[in-house]
């Protein structure tokens, strides 16, 4: 079966809808949004409905999506993420917000973990950003598979023979071969706020049946989003920050 | 795990096990056959379980993520991959013909041999490359010449797949490739230079001019190959000619850099003796004495000293160009323009080679043609490493063009568009070039005013 995984939407309909339809033309049969379904972006309603509306879905919680419910520490969240939070809380109905505060942080599936940062306490919202993290990540997950977000820019980390961890920067497209005998921490990529420089929404595709892991880039018109972070009176660095995708 | 549980009469999958082909310390190969197929097949088992080194089965794995993806002649098909956890196995096309180690025996081969032979196996080498995998384990053993001359590469057990994660980078305990073959960078831990195929490439071509390997073969210290000037092959073959020395002697380069940039490149060299660029390594005689090899030992140990990350040679950075110009025609306007779209394409990469060709009819003397051609490409400035010129008699221009692309594995054919006035674009060589070719054709035409 092919698991389609999102991450970091951040409130951006437009960048979701075209990574779904994407995904659906590509045989998905089983959808993992993987936490900070809101923050940023000027959809928070939108793409908590349209993920409501998913049937069967696996829906993780990330550090945007609890902010919303418990005030986050200062150190957690910087002024332009504050402010956009602030602003979520408006638009958000007491029905959503409390949608968003029952999330799961953490879910098994098979041989499978989903979480949004890094299956090592969870709670703690670490960034899964280098071999280290990766690898406390994988050991507390104790699956063949993790697949998290948290981090924005697409990375494949696997277990080695001498048990060492190393990562990889997959290319788009490429189905890369991931036998469950070892183990394997996917970092999807954020479909509603790309950093890498490239504006398009990222998600990836997994085969548990060929045991393949795929990354995609899907280009979507992310000016029209920008110009809606504008339009609703959000900080102009976020809006800029969907132009440039970074 | 269960002990191996595949015997000769066993199915597995649809598949029937028939005798063993070979055992060996990473695996056993059966002879296989499926209902309602004749082709004859092999099936490849890794040894698994307790006490097996781990190498096998991460050499299994690699082997079974690359060789599914891998196309063309220069390979076995892959018909099936078990399930690598239970029941690990690859089923691959069984090819007909002569391992290239039985080949070598005979050793040392006839120049014309070797350089056929060799140009078989860097065609094979370009066509991995080109589909984004370096072998890492180029060697006699692993390569089957079939009937029609063609070389077939086995074994992708270390291979590395530019889109795949390296399941055995920083698997430093294991060893990197075959000791007499290997590559100093691979001994220094790169496995991501496809430049390093075509060092083992001229272990082989030296191999087969001389009958003995440049390095010995070394047990436990590889590294020789920084610094030891292997003897000039034609000290150990007097017949050699010096084209073929230069070929081997710069396939040998410990530096990367100073080899050939790509397998198509000595194919092409092996094939056109006649372009060869002869430089000192052509006419060596002796090989460096005490003094100079003791400085380069020195050298080698500075610079190979710190641990070396050679960035990604890709292929796509070094194209093979192939512009087609009318010498015939020499005052054609066509030519600047030609020209200057030859030289906007080869701006975009400081890798590439030029094949600069014009045909010619048949019975006509080529010198006048290729004198003009030397002048139609001077204003490029290309050195003559990267230029190649010919001229061709044949009565169909369009053919010719097209088979001598394909055979050098051209990547870009740049040719001008018929005149205005001229033939039909239906008539033209360049339709027909265009048509044909296996590769991109970038045809030109003189803008009108």
């Amino acid at each position: 079966m092919l698991t389609a995984l999102f991450a970091d939407i951040h409130a951006n309909l437009a960048a979701l809808e075209a990574c779904l339809r994407h995904a659906r033309d590509h045989g998905a049969e089983r959808f993992a949004f993987l936490g900070d379904l809101v923050g940023y972006g000027p959809d928070p309603a939108e793409v908590i409905e349209a993920i409501r509306a998913v049937p069967g879905a696996i829906v993780l919680k990330g550090n945007h999506d609890e902010a919303i419910e418990v005030e986050p520490k200062l150190r957690d969240l910087n002024d332009v993420a504050y402010a956009a939070i602030e602003w979520t809380r408006k638009v958000l109905s007491a029905e959503q917000r409390r949608f968003l505060s029952e999330l799961p942080l953490l879910t098994h599936q098979g041989d499978s973990c989903y979480v949004h940062a890094s299956a090592n306490r969870p709670e703690k919202w670490t960034y899964v950003e280098d071999a280290a993290t990766a690898r406390a990540s994988i050991q507390a997950a104790g699956t063949s598979y993790v697949f998290s977000g948290h981090v924005h820019e697409q990375t494949l980390y696997f277990e080695s023979e001498s048990g060492k961890t190393f990562s990889f920067e997959p290319v788009p497209g490429s189905a890369i071969p991931v036998p469950p005998r070892r183990k394997w921490l996917a970092i999807v990529g954020s479909a509603g706020q790309p950093r890498d420089g490239n504006p398009a929404a990222s998600y990836a595709l997994f085969d548990d049946t060929s045991h393949t892991l795929t990354f995609f880039r899907i280009p979507y018109d992310h000016l029209a989003t920008a110009r809606r972070i504008r339009a609703a009176g959000l900080p102009e660095f976020l809006a800029e920050r969907i132009e440039r995708g970074l | 795990m269960a002990p191996n549980p595949w015997k000769p009469g066993a199915t597995l999958d649809g598949f029937t096990l028939g005798e063993v082909v070979h055992t060996g310390g990473m695996g056993t190969l059966f002879r296989v056959t499926k209902p309602g197929s004749s082709e004859p097949w092999l099936m490849k088992v890794p040894r698994l379980g307790p006490g097996q080194p781990s190498e096998a089965i991460i050499g299994f794995e690699t082997e079974a993520a690359i060789a599914p993806t891998l196309k063309g002649e220069h390979v076995p098909s892959c018909i099936a991959v078990g399930d690598l956890a239970s029941t690990p196995y690859l089923v691959l096309e069984f090819v007909e013909g002569e391992c290239l180690e039985d080949v070598i025996s005979a050793a040392p081969l006839p120049a014309l041999e070797v350089a056929r032979i060799g140009a078989a196996l860097a065609d094979a080498l370009h066509a991995i490359h080109q589909q984004e995998v370096i072998h890492l384990d180029f060697k006699p053993s692993n390569v089957i010449l079939r009937r029609d001359g063609t070389a077939v590469l086995l074994d992708f057990g270390f291979a590395h797949h530019a889109r795949y994660p390296d399941l055995l980078a920083e698997e430093t305990r294991f060893r990197a490739g075959s000791a007499p073959y290997v590559s100093p960078e691979q001994l220094l831990g790169s496995r991501e230079d496809r430049r390093s195929d075509l060092f083992a490439l001229g272990v082989v071509l030296y191999e087969m001019a001389t009958g003995k390997l440049p390095f010995g073969e070394p047990d436990t210290d590889v590294r020789n190959r920084f610094w030891l000037d292997p003897p000039p092959p034609s000290v150990l073959a007097p017949e050699l000619p010096p084209w073929l020395q230069e070929i081997i002697l710069r396939s040998l380069e410990p530096r990367a850099e100073l080899r050939y940039q790509s397998a198509a490149h000595v194919a092409f060299d092996l094939r056109n003796e006649e372009q060869v660029t002869l430089t000192e390594r052509a006419s060596r005689k002796t090989h460096a004495g005490l003094f100079a090899h003791l400085g380069r030992f020195v050298r080698a140990r500075a610079e190979f000293g710190p641990r070396l990350r050679s960035p990604k040679a890709l292929l796509s950075r070094t194209p093979v160009v192939l512009v087609a110009v009318d010498t015939t025609h020499i005052d054609d306007e066509r030519h600047p323009a030609i020209r200057l779209a030859t030289s906007q394409i080869l701006s975009q990469s400081t890798e590439y080679r030029l094949i600069c060709l014009t045909v010619i009819a048949p019975s006509t003397p080529s010198l006048d043609h290729l004198v003009r051609l030397r002048h139609w490409v001077a204003p490029l400035g290309l050195s003559a490493q990267r230029l190649s010129i010919h001229a061709i008699e044949s009565g169909s221009p369009g053919e010719t063009i097209v088979d001598l692309a394909k055979h050098n594995t051209v990547d870009r054919i740049v040719i001008g568009a018929p005149t205005e006035g001229g033939r039909a674009w239906t008539n033209s060589t360049a339709s027909t070039v265009t048509a044909n070719a296996g590769c991109s054709v970038h045809v030109v035409r003189v803008p009108k005013p």
